[in-house]
């Protein structure tokens, strides 16, 4: 005891009364309540999120109308209100988007009163900042140069994004608080350690870190949770007839960016899209699921990943995403 | 809809797992195995390593290129850092943090035990308990990961021998009677048959103990928090200021450890403050309680002056409120410690600058013994004495681990240089290693 009254000398005692416990861990098993996978993986994003927004001078989340970022408005919801979100919303709008997706994106926006940051890159092209080959190119890749123009522009010091790590190879290494150099750049070599969940949000000035809160989420999850949590999502997620064309391993919807060449047939197909993004690149697959319940149930046996089902750009090589990250892409 | 209710996930719990083991342990072959088996690995994934194998020769499909990640590994066969899988059964959803066991392995095996609830440590049944065997027990035990299990792989290779099993759980048990290390489970396996990994196998009858998945399913992790003591870290003020909430006041964080109920005294540290809980706010409407680790909004009945960086604790559980005190440094950086420098700490939602003023040991991890040491280089660990500059609220990592972990960040480039566990108040003996 003596040497415990020594130590309490040592402490700045913040008002009388402060016990020095040296008594064995003693847990006490809590009043039984359902503490589920989803509430442990939401409990972590709204905490991932509340240190953006007091760590970071100027942090901005990225909103496409897709799934994943439909998941991040509410878990923003949780972690804010009844305050308002204390960071902007952003597109980064490659201008091949589905007409249905932006629709909603600008119907939820409107829903939570929050702002929104359009960056097309129809402006990076008509400024010569991105150079394609051809018209109907896909768009994807060349979002990074639009994405760095906008972080320049307003100088946000952090983007939080829906990207998760059961995505893509290197998705799976890349940390939830990802630094960036001032290109931009990601280094998977030389990465910042995380531990626990203590993050470093520390950057310099031309910095930037991507924040990804649902990191630790799969497919499943994201679909288990916009069921619970009653979430609207853009119809094209839900099956419905098409007009496709088989090309590769996939299909692609037939729009003005994608027409039938020689031998290939169109089709009108019951499909489903499982990511929205690039209207020349994102290939819907074939399913009846027209419920989020469906789908559910479909993802669950599903035997392909969500990425190699749907996206062409991620398949021309094993180290596509790699080398995206590595110039910038989110 | 009865095809969802089949396969309904909606009340699994999340169990988050660490493999260890050295190079040529078969962890990747493991890893790959209880994907592979529990039919987590997706069509077009084993259809690309199929290729590969295929392209290098192996008759077999290699279930450990499914986990190798990057190009740049890729090109020199080797893996970085940590990388995360996921894989669900009906019962349970499942986050691996797949460590490399060469040169780096203390950097990333804290790293990734950081946030375990279990690890798994494999040996190899024909070289039995190793050097490095005796270093990932160490450090499953430094970083207070609640269970470990012993997989003594490779039994094909030694006959599936009993002796031989019972040989090394003896020589483990020894060894781990030293460390802190409070479950251990010891099973026999063949990776890369499958025997004992998912399904049991013909060739380990003498063995009545659980297979690797039924243990990963089955080991209780409700209670890895402490959930005696109320701990909350202030992470953000809520002033929305509008009309109809013209005066609220709401302290946004997550409850690190243990509950809190409406009507509660508390006391906000440092300040020493002292108020009464009036609202416990969520999205989904105000609750009477709410336990760890739920992140909440908390309102209080008197106006006092909290912000970032203070914490909420119950009257009667207080923590430590001190400027210095002794933690165990685990060393991330190629920059070696140097106690003439000032550093910064994170430590739950407070930055503070800090001195280390006495380094008071280096651990040799091999022999765990203490030896001097005038800094501590990338993977070291050793035992320090801290100042900071404003006092930290904090508890032994040993009782909780939230509130007694914390990171060093260099400021002059942001890395985050060494993660520390807090073991005692200054001069007061503390176990920590």
């Amino acid at each position: 005891m003596n040497t415990m009254l020594n130590d309490m000398e040592e402490l700045v005692t913040p008002a009388p009364g402060v016990v020095v416990k040296t008594e064995p861990v003693v847990i006490k098993r809590p009043v039984a309540r359902h503490f589920g996978h989803l509430d442990a993986l939401e409990s972590e994003a709204i905490h991932i999120m509340r240190e953006v927004a007091a760590e970071c001078a100027n942090p901005t989340l990225l909103f496409s109308g897709g799934k994943d970022s439909i998941v991040l408005l509410r878990l923003a919801e949780k972690a804010f209100r009844p305050g308002r979100f204390p960071f902007p919303l952003m597109h980064i709008d490659t201008g091949h988007n589905f007409p249905e997706v932006i629709e909603f994106r600008d119907r939820r926006v409107k829903q939570l009163g929050e702002r929104l940051i359009v960056r097309s890159m129809e402006d990076s092209i008509r400024q010569g900042r991105v150079v394609l080959r051809s018209e109907n190119q896909s768009r994807n890749p060349f979002q990074s140069v639009t994405l760095l123009d906008a972080i320049a522009e307003f100088q946000f010091d952090a983007c939080i994004g829906g990207a998760r790590r059961d995505e893509e190879k290197a998705r799976a290494k890349e940390r939830i608080f990802s630094f960036r150099d001032e290109f931009g750049q990601w280094d998977p070599k030389n990465q910042r350690p995380e531990l626990w969940d203590i993050y470093n949000t520390r950057v310099h000035p031309g910095e930037n870190i991507r924040v990804f809160p649902i990191s630790n989420w799969t497919e499943l999850d994201v679909w288990e949770y916009i069921a619970r949590e009653e979430l609207e999502v853009p119809h094209i997620y839900f099956a419905h007839k098409r007009d496709v064309i088989r090309r590769g391993t996939g299909l692609l919807p037939l729009s003005h960016l994608v027409q039938p060449t020689e031998g290939e047939k169109v089709e009108n197909l019951m499909v489903r899209f499982r990511t929205v993004g690039d209207m020349s690149c994102t290939c819907p697959v074939e399913s009846p699921a027209a419920s989020v319940g469906e789908i559910i149930a479909e993802t669950a046996i599903t035997r392909i990943t969500e990425r190699g089902a749907t996206r062409m750009d991620d398949q021309t090589s094993e180290a596509s995403m790699e080398r995206r990250k590595k110039e910038g892409y989110f | 809809m009865s095809a969802i209710e089949s396969i309904s996930f909606d009340h699994s719990e999340l169990l988050r797992f660490i493999t260890a083991g050295s190079v040529d342990d078969g962890k990747s072959t493991l890893i790959g195995r209880l994907l592979h088996d529990s039919k987590s690995i997706f069509e077009d994934q084993l259809s690309a390593i199929t290729h590969t194998s295929q392209r290098r020769g192996f008759e077999a499909v290699d279930l450990s290129l499914l986990t190798d990640g990057l190009q740049a590994e890729r090109e020199q066969g080797i893996t970085i850092d940590v990388a995360y899988r996921y894989f669900a059964t009906p019962k349970r959803k499942f986050i691996i943090a797949d460590t490399p066991g060469h040169e780096q392995y203390t950097r990333n095996m804290v790293t990734g035990a950081s946030t375990a609830n279990l690890a798994i440590i494999l040996i190899d049944a024909r070289k039995g308990v190793l050097t490095q065997s005796r270093r990932h027990a160490y450090l499953a035990s430094l970083v207070g990961i609640p269970h470990l299990v012993v997989a003594v792989n490779k039994m094909d290779l030694v006959d599936y021998s009993r002796d031989v099993f019972e040989r090394i759980c003896e020589e483990f048990h020894v060894f781990a009677a030293g460390l802190h290390l409070k479950n251990i489970a010891y099973i026999p396996m063949s990776a890369l048959n499958g025997d004992m990994v998912v399904e049991r196998g013909d060739k380990l009858d003498w063995y009545d103990g659980m297979t690797l998945m039924d243990l990963l399913e089955n080991v209780p992790v409700d209670h890895d928090i402490n959930l005696e003591d109320f701990r909350f870290p202030v992470q953000l003020v809520c002033r929305p200021q509008t009309e109809e909430l013209r005066d609220f006041r709401g302290y946004m964080g997550r409850i690190e450890s243990g509950s809190i109920r409406v009507g509660d005294s508390v006391q906000v540290l440092p300040s020493g403050l002292t108020s009464r809980i009036k609202e416990i706010v969520t999205y989904e409407g105000n609750v009477d309680e709410a336990i760890a680790p739920q992140s909440v909004t908390l309102a209080i009945e008197d106006h006092l002056d909290i912000s970032r960086g203070d914490m909420l604790v119950k009257i009667a559980q207080i923590p430590q409120v001190t400027k210095e005190f002794n933690a165990m440094l685990c060393w991330l950086s190629d920059q070696n410690l140097d106690p003439r420098r000032k550093y910064l700490i994170k430590h739950t939602t407070r930055t503070v600058k800090a001195m280390v003023s006495r380094i008071d040991y280096r651990l040799d991890i091999n022999s765990l013994n203490h030896e001097p040491a005038e800094t501590l280089k990338m993977n070291d660990i050793g035992r320090v004495s801290l100042k900071v500059h404003q006092p930290l609220v904090w508890d032994s990592y040993h009782r909780n681990h939230a509130t007694g972990s914390f990171i060093v960040i260099d400021e002059a480039n942001n890395n985050t240089i060494a993660a520390g566990m807090i073991c005692a108040a200054k001069d007061q003996a503390g176990s920590c290693d």
